[in-house]
């Protein structure tokens, strides 16, 4: 194995001006400034806001990347992972130290970069592979291959603009895929297509890497997709590497690294919500007992409650309630839906503060658990989802099997009263 | 085992502070299928979306033709120097004219326009301005059409000169690719600029000798004149079509100009560069 991407001291600093909401700087605005400040030296006065404020994105990062290997990149948002890709991808330039690459890297940073929509799809795979840097002669080679890939043969010829989302994403991931980089910079394209074409993707990236020897870079905030692709995790926080090595550790220390800010007591209202109307907002999830005392450790075949609080701050239609329960490591291993006999109840909820509890007979095996919980409309749409911020584990206790039973993850999660019959035949 | 730390060592890209500068024209030739890819990509989009299409690029240089005939011709009564028709001359200037003012337009506000593909992947950035003044290009040959038609309503055979016309279009791209660069660094930086870019145009009509003859200009004020680099090009254009008189020396001050405006875009649009992705 040889390094291919060697990151040594890499820092980027950003000047955040607070001159005020203005996103660009205009001409009019420098002038009559400036002559402002020309005809203001009598009454000068220092302006307080009309400072500039440096921002580090990134702080001294170092790690080395070997060729083949599949580096996932996990961190809040602004923990500084899309301003590293960026800068591996030459968007934007460090500030200090250095990163040396071999090999071509191509970015995928946002599928259909630089689609145009009024071209055909056929137009469109020249012009968005040229943009990625392969020559027309590589397109044509792979030109069937994209096309088959995509699955978009009958509307080559009809422009893009037409498409539906999902055969739009398909055919920029199909691009893209067939670059052949020695590094592919992948940044969340899973988040959208259906569920048989993220596993295609999916698929993909792992043939590119394993098959081909091709070193693959990807962020997500999807836990199954990292553990399914990568085989190495760097994780980073406010700009700074904390830690990196195996996927499974790094998940888990990332997930608790998340419930530090809300497992004690409230969820703030700034926490990183993986979704948010701001029409409910989830103030707690408590993991009891049967006393209804908070609790971490349960014994195996103990009754575990989840209670809820949150606030609705606006008019909402009656919605739906979940728990979902995941592994330390970021699987689902299944939802408490809020029904009764198979039917969602559909609760209704007034403006203010309330609580929900349920309590699970399901028998755990003795792993960790994170909790998730979820309100959507009655159609599905997500209003508000909190992700993995509480915790609790089953211990080996209250197992009568004996201790060596080979109790893993490979196993499954849950256990159940099987009824078994025998029959000699 | 050596030999594999040696292997190590090289590496193709390093990226740092300032890097970018060392790989620059190498990348642009890397990229260079890029130029004719977006110049294609805009052409394209261009000719979908509007219903005229291509016959935009003959409507406009022809009707602008004839107005400037009658109102510096039959109005003004100014003449022409030459043997030529005036329309015919009218024409020869308004050519260059024309695509160096759709260039300098189209330029200008080529990198905004194209601030997804900046913020997302990495090329050259000069790629984009080039490949939107090669655009031009493409309405500048339809135009030449019209006027190899004048030539023949008018029965006008042009004078052996006509083979050093591309080293004039070529003067006429430098010209308007240099402008277009500086104007659209400035215009990613202040976005109002772009407020100021159609006036810029308008001005350099009138200043620009495109309805008459720069003979009409006294000897005095001629080298003062020829700074004005598009002057240069509009009589290099009718000395080769027409086989008007060509004022050397002044267009030796053009030369100058559009070499000086080359540079100085280039360097401030590279100096500009790295900045882009954070501003835009």
């Amino acid at each position: 194995m040889s390094k291919i991407i060697e990151v040594r001291d890499l820092s980027k600093c950003y000047i955040i001006s607070h001159e005020g909401q203005e996103k660009y700087t205009a001409l009019r605005d420098v002038i009559a400034n400036k002559t402002k400040k020309i005809f203001s030296f009598a009454n000068w006065k220092p302006k307080a806001s009309n400072f500039k404020e440096e921002f580090w994105a990134l702080k001294d990062i170092n790690f080395d990347i070997e060729q083949g290997d599949r580096v996932g990149i996990i961190g809040r948002n602004g923990a500084g992972k899309s301003t590293l890709l960026k800068i591996l991808s030459r968007i934007t330039e460090p500030t200090t130290g250095s990163i040396k690459v071999k090999g071509r890297i191509a970015s995928l940073l946002e599928v259909g970069t630089g689609f145009h929509p009024e071209l055909t799809g056929r137009e469109n795979i020249f012009l968005n592979g040229a943009i990625l840097g392969m020559s027309r002669a590589e397109i044509r080679k792979h030109f069937d291959a994209i096309v088959e890939f995509a699955e978009v043969e009958r509307f080559l010829d009809t422009p893009v603009k037409r498409y539906s989302s999902g055969m739009y994403v398909r055919l920029a991931f199909a691009v893209a895929a067939h670059l052949e980089p020695e590094i592919l910079i992948v940044d969340e394209v899973l988040a959208v297509g259906d569920a048989q074409f993220q596993k295609k993707c999916l698929g993909k990236m792992e043939d590119v890497s394993k098959n081909e020897g091709r070193t693959v870079l990807f962020v997500s905030h999807n836990m199954g997709a990292l553990k399914s692709i990568c085989s190495r995790l760097i994780f980073l926080k406010n700009g700074n590497l904390i830690n990196q090595g195996e996927v499974e550790p790094i998940i888990i220390e990332y997930l608790s690294e998340n419930r530090k800010i809300t497992e004690l007591n409230k969820i703030p209202r700034d926490f990183n919500r993986k979704f948010n109307t701001g029409k409910v907002y989830i103030d707690s999830i408590k993991v009891l007992n049967n006393a209804e005392e908070t609790q971490q450790h349960f014994n195996f075949g103990d009754t575990v409650k989840f209670k809820i609080e949150f606030e609705v701050l606006d008019k909402i239609d009656p919605v739906i309630l979940q728990f979902i329960i995941s592994s330390n490591v970021g699987e689902n291993v299944f939802t408490i839906n809020d029904c009764k006999d198979g039917v969602y109840l559909y609760k209704q909820f007034d403006v203010g503060l309330h609580t929900a509890e349920v309590s699970l007979d399901a028998k755990l095996l003795p792993i960790g658990f994170n909790v998730s919980a979820f309100f959507s409309t009655q159609n599905g749409t997500p209003l508000e989802w909190v992700e993995y911020v509480s915790h609790f584990n089953i211990t080996k206790e209250g197992i009568k099997t004996g201790t060596d039973y080979p109790w893993g993850p490979i196993y499954g999660y849950v256990e159940f009263n099987p009824f078994w019959e025998y029959e000699k035949l | 085992m050596s030999q594999d730390t040696e292997k190590q060592e090289n590496w193709d890209l390093i990226l740092k502070a300032g890097s970018s500068e060392k790989n620059y024209w190498k990348d642009l030739w890397r990229y260079r299928e890029l130029f004719y890819i977006l110049s294609w990509r805009d052409i394209k989009v261009r000719y979908k979306q509007t219903v005229l299409g291509a016959a935009w690029s003959i409507i406009r240089p022809l009707l602008t033709t004839i107005i400037f005939t009658v109102v510096f011709s039959k109005i003004a009564k100014l003449n022409n120097p030459g043997n030529a028709p005036y329309a015919l001359m009218v024409f020869a200037g308004m050519l260059p004219w024309q695509f160096f003012s759709n260039a300098l337009s189209e330029a200008s506000n080529s990198l905004v326009g194209n601030s997804n593909l900046i913020t997302k992947v990495y090329f050259p950035r000069l790629i984009i301005p080039a490949s939107s003044v090669i655009t031009s290009l493409v309405d500048f040959a339809i135009s030449f059409l019209i006027l190899i038609i004048m030539m023949c309503w008018y029965q006008y055979i042009p004078s052996w000169h006509i083979i050093f016309l591309p080293v004039f279009i070529l003067l006429a791209f430098l010209c308007a690719f240099g402008v277009g660069l500086y104007l659209t660094a400035v215009n990613v930086k202040y976005r109002d600029f772009r407020y100021i870019i159609p006036f810029i145009i308008q001005f350099g009509l009138y200043i620009t000798p495109v309805g008459f003859s720069s003979s009409l200009i006294g000897e005095k004020w001629k080298s003062l004149y020829s700074l004005n680099p598009m002057v240069g090009v509009i009589d290099g254009f009718r000395w080769c079509i027409l086989g008007d008189p060509m004022n050397w020396i002044s267009f030796a001050f053009s030369l100058v100009v559009v070499i000086v405006f080359l540079i100085l875009g280039i360097t401030y649009f590279r100096k500009m560069e790295k900045s882009f992705a954070d501003n835009i």
